[in-house]
Order: C-alpha cells, then structure tokens, then sequence
C-alpha cells in the first residue's frame, strides 16, 4: 500500500532524514515512535507530498508522490500535528471547502454530516472554529483527514493537548479505522502505540533503529524486569540481602527517601519472577518494605537499548539523549 | 480552484479587510466623482479614475497581504498543498479572489455613470475603457502583492513591502528623469505604470498596454507559483 524507498531529507547541512525505508501493508496500522525531532513529522510530509525529499521515493498504492502527486494525494488524508483549519469559518463551512478541495466523489451533505457524526462534532457543527477547544479543532481535522474515505490515513501525534477521556475516544476512533484504513500515526508515547497499531517503527536522529510488530518490541523491552524498592532498615545490610537473591542481576541504590528509609532500583533476570523471594528476602532479614511496584519500561528506556545498547548507568545516558533528541 | 476562490472571497468578508478596502476605495471614488464631475458639472470621469491610482497603489497590498502569508503562519497551507490539486490554480485561485474584491469596488462606477445619465448622456465608451484600465492595473498590481505575500510569513511586512514597491512603481517616471543614460531611462519609462494606465484614461485602448498588465500580471502569478514549489524543496 505504501512503500517508502532509501528516503533523505536534507537541511543544509543536516541530515533530518538518513535513509527510511519501509512498506505498509494494506489495512495495517503502522506507529511511528520516536522523540521530538526524530524525523516523524518530516516522513509524514514526504509522504503526503506537504515537502518534497532530498532522494528517494514514496508510492502509495502504485502511484509515486513526485511523478503523480494528485494520484497519490488524492488516496491520503493527512491529519498534520497542529490541524490544519482556517479558524474564521465554521465547521460545516470548512470541511465543504476541504470537500471541494479534495474533489470529493461522493453525496457532498450526506458525506459530511456522516464523517461529523463519526467524529462526534454534529452539536458543533455550525460554530466557527475560533470558539472551538483544542480537543474539538483536533476532531475537525481529523474529519477533514476523513473526508472522501482516503484508504491511507496519516496522522501525526493525534493525541497531543487532548485530556483523557478524549485521548481514549481518539485512541478507539483510530482503532475502528484501522479495519477499513491503512494508517500511520505517530507519537512519543510508548503506551499510545501499543495501544492502537500493529507495528511499530522506533525512528531515532532521521534513522529507523527497530521495525518490529507491537507486541514482539513489548516482550523484547520488558526482557529485563525492574522494581522499585522503599525498605526500612540499614542500607547496606539491604543492599548485600537484595544481591543474595537466585534472579536479582542488579540493585542500584538511591538513597535515603523518608527517614530511615532507602530506595532501591532491583534488576531480575528475564523469566524468572523473584517477587516472592525478595519479599520474603527482605522479611527474614527484619526489614520493612514500605513500597514496592514495578518500573515500567519509558521511551528512554526504549532508545537507550535500542541505540546505545544495554547499560548499567542509565541515569547518566538520560540528558545526552533529550539533548540529541531535540532538533 | 473554484473552491480555493470561494474560500478566500468568503474569508475577505467574514473579516474586515474586504469591507475597510471597499469602504476606503469607495470613499475616495466617491470623493473624487463629487470634486471632479458633480461640482464642475461634467461627465468627464477621466481625472477621477487619474487621482485613483495613488489610492489604489496603497489599497491593493491590504487585500493581498494576507493571500499566502497568512496560511504559511497557520500552516493552513497544508490544507492546499497535501491535496490533489496544481500548485498554479492555488495561486490563480487566490489571485482571482482579490481580483474579485477588487472588481466588487470598481463597480462603483457603473452607479457613477448612471448618475451622470441623469444628467447628459455618458461617454460610455470612455468609461468601459477606464474600467477596463482600472482592472487590468489591479490585476498586475495585485499579483505583485501576492507574490510578495508568499515571500513572508508577516502579513504587516507584506503590506509594508507592498506598499514601498507601490511608491517606487508610482516614482518610475521621475526615476526615468533622474537617469541620464538615455536607453535606461527609457527601459524604465517602458515599464512605468502611470504612462500605461494613464492612456486608458484618455480613452485609449491600446494593445501594447493592455499586453503590458498582463505580461505583468502572468510573470507575478508563475513568479509566486516558483515560490511555493521552492519552498517544499528547502
């Protein structure tokens, strides 16, 4: 349906965009993760033909974005970060405007009250998207992506500045989507794509650095399993009972948290679940655990192991990467 | 292209552009028809449609200013250049919208002939080829404001832009003087608006000056076109 070949963009002298490749099957919904500058937004307006790269080549569904650019237009509607809405008309107004702009083949009147109604800004309809809030203006341009029942569907950071009773809503609209829809959404947030797509593409400084089905990147992050600890006693007599236990492979210490109260980073060993012994661990030893959960594996997490490989000091790594991260 | 014409005419009058360019230009029509025709007694419209032309150089960069620069600072340009359609009826359609408003304002005329055929026959010869001038001026006029629209993302710089290339348009003549090399200064004589328009005033249709506006006219509307293309590109 998509297919994305050797793709480079070129500011200047910097690299946005270092060779992308990939394809998207028909019907599949792809998640593009990556931090803020990682080269998302720029593959999203290759794509749809919004900026034109440096080489390389995008076809939708047969047609190549430079040498048939209505062709493929024609098969995209493209919900763009911020959407794209002329504020001083109304909502009805301006997705018949859109309508006309896409030439749209379809019952114009029956055509748009059905996307409004899909959306959920029927009761809206007739306002100027002005006075509208930002979950609302984000509808209409998701409506506007809508209009025709293009078989593609981009969507970059759909999500962002809604509250979350409007992200869940947002989340299923994209979910029903995909069964007719191929899509390509983007986020930073690891939970909103494994929430909506099929596959994920974790692009990172203009680079793809994993292409893998959701739920294979989900079992490859949580490989290594990682818990917070808040135990009453002596550090180090903690410490040395945390190490001694079959399936801890580290413990970082964090200090003092409350008083007389330390805070414990423990690393296990893939596979094996150590939940029970380090609680019983820490009971026979006359501690007190105060807390204990589980850390969930963040984005940070996710582009530490995925470009810079597995380490101990995590900590330190962290500033480097938003650094790197921000263009 | 249609569609980009009824939005952009629509958007001229659901802010107040539209309606302070038209009352602005009507204002001074109207001043001009009362000092010139009415107080003299004549049906002579040609010094109206003379003294119109300093007004309609500072009018015309307020209809345009926002053409292309607004929507590059909403991004509402992605709206156009993510759909299926040529970057060059983008641009004629903006164009044609201006040109619209533009021709909504001459049409002021229409009722000043008329008043005066209450009074003595008009000249209506005289009068379509002052139309016609008007027109054809605004066109150029106007897609040298739109071209200079699409090279910012300030609607105020624009307007200014405008209005600067407006006074050096309406000083080429004395420019002209100014050079002493007789074969510039002739090069700038040829392109002085003023000589060009001014002809229609008297009446004259001549084929040079109404292929002179055009020329200007389609070199802006390409011009503006290159700019858009040349953007996806940077």
């Amino acid at each position: 349906m998509i297919e994305v070949k050797n793709l480079v963009k070129r500011y200047g002298n910097q690299n946005a965009l270092n060779d992308i490749s990939f394809t998207v099957k028909d019907g599949e919904v792809l998640g593009f993760l990556g931090p803020n500058g990682a080269g998302k937004s720029t593959t999203m307006n290759i794509i749809t033909g919004y900026i034109s790269s440096t080489s390389g080549t995008v076809t939708i569904d047969g047609c190549e974005i430079l040498e048939d650019p209505n062709g493929a237009k024609s098969k995209i509607g493209y919900l763009p970060e911020i959407p794209p809405l002329y504020i001083d008309m109304s909502v009805i107004d301006y997705l018949g405007f859109m309508f006309d702009l896409k030439k749209v083949k379809l019952p114009k009147k029956e055509h748009i009250e059905q996307i409004c109604e899909l959306v959920k800004i029927t009761d809206v309809s007739h306002r100027i998207i002005k006075n509208l809030s930002k979950g609302y203006r984000q509808r209409v341009g998701f409506a506007q992506a809508l209009l025709g029942n293009p078989s593609v569907l981009i969507l970059d950071e759909p999500t962002v500045g809604l509250d979350p009773k409007q992200i869940i809503e947002i989340r299923n609209l994209i979910r029903s989507l995909g069964k007719k829809h191929t899509i390509i959404l983007s986020s930073h947030l690891l939970t909103e794509v494994q929430a909506t797509c099929d596959r994920v593409l974790v692009i990172n400084q203009g680079k793809i650095v994993a292409d893998d089905l959701t739920n294979n990147l989900a079992v490859s992050l949580s490989g290594k399993r990682q818990f917070r600890l808040t135990v009453e006693g002596n550090e180090t007599g903690i410490y040395t009972s945390l190490r001694n236990i079959y399936g801890v492979s580290d413990v970082l210490k964090k200090g003092l948290v409350e008083k007389g109260c330390y805070q414990f980073i423990v690393e296990t060993l893939p596979d094996i679940d150590v939940r029970r012994n380090i609680f019983k661990a820490i009971v026979d030893a006359n501690y007190i655990i105060l807390g204990f959960e589980t850390v969930g594996s963040s984005l940070e997490d996710v582009f530490l192991r995925l470009t810079e490989g597995d380490s101990d000091n995590r900590e330190a790594k962290t500033p480097k990467k938003q650094k790197g991260g921000k263009k | 292209m249609i569609a980009i014409l009824k939005r952009e005419i629509g958007s001229y009058f659901t802010s107040a552009i539209g309606y302070v360019v038209l009352s602005i230009f009507y204002f001074f029509s109207g001043l001009f028809f009362y000092n010139y025709c009415l107080r003299y007694q004549t049906s002579e419209l040609t010094y109206v449609f003379y003294n119109l032309f300093l007004i309609i150089l500072f009018l015309i960069p307020i209809l345009t200013m926002k053409l292309f620069s607004e929507d590059k600072k909403h991004k509402s340009d992605q709206t156009y250049l993510t759909a299926p359609i040529n970057i060059s009826s983008i641009v004629f359609g903006k164009f044609l919208s201006a040109v619209v408003v533009f021709a909504i304002g001459i049409a002021i005329f229409i009722l000043f002939a008329v008043v005066i055929s209450f009074f003595t026959t008009p000249a209506w010869s005289v009068i379509f080829c002052n139309i016609l001038g008007i027109l054809l001026l605004g066109a150029a006029l106007i897609s040298i404001g739109m071209f200079i629209s699409s090279l910012t993302e300030s609607q105020a710089i624009a307007a200014m832009l405008g209005m600067f290339v407006g006074l050096v348009i309406y000083m080429l003549n004395s420019i002209a003087s100014l050079v002493n090399i007789s074969w510039i200064s002739n090069i700038i004589y040829g392109l002085s608006f003023m000589s060009h328009y001014y002809n229609f005033t008297y009446g004259i249709i001549s084929l040079s000056d109404i292929v002179f506006f055009l020329t200007i006219s389609g070199i802006f509307i390409y011009l503006t076109a290159r700019v858009l293309e040349k953007r996806r590109w940077g």
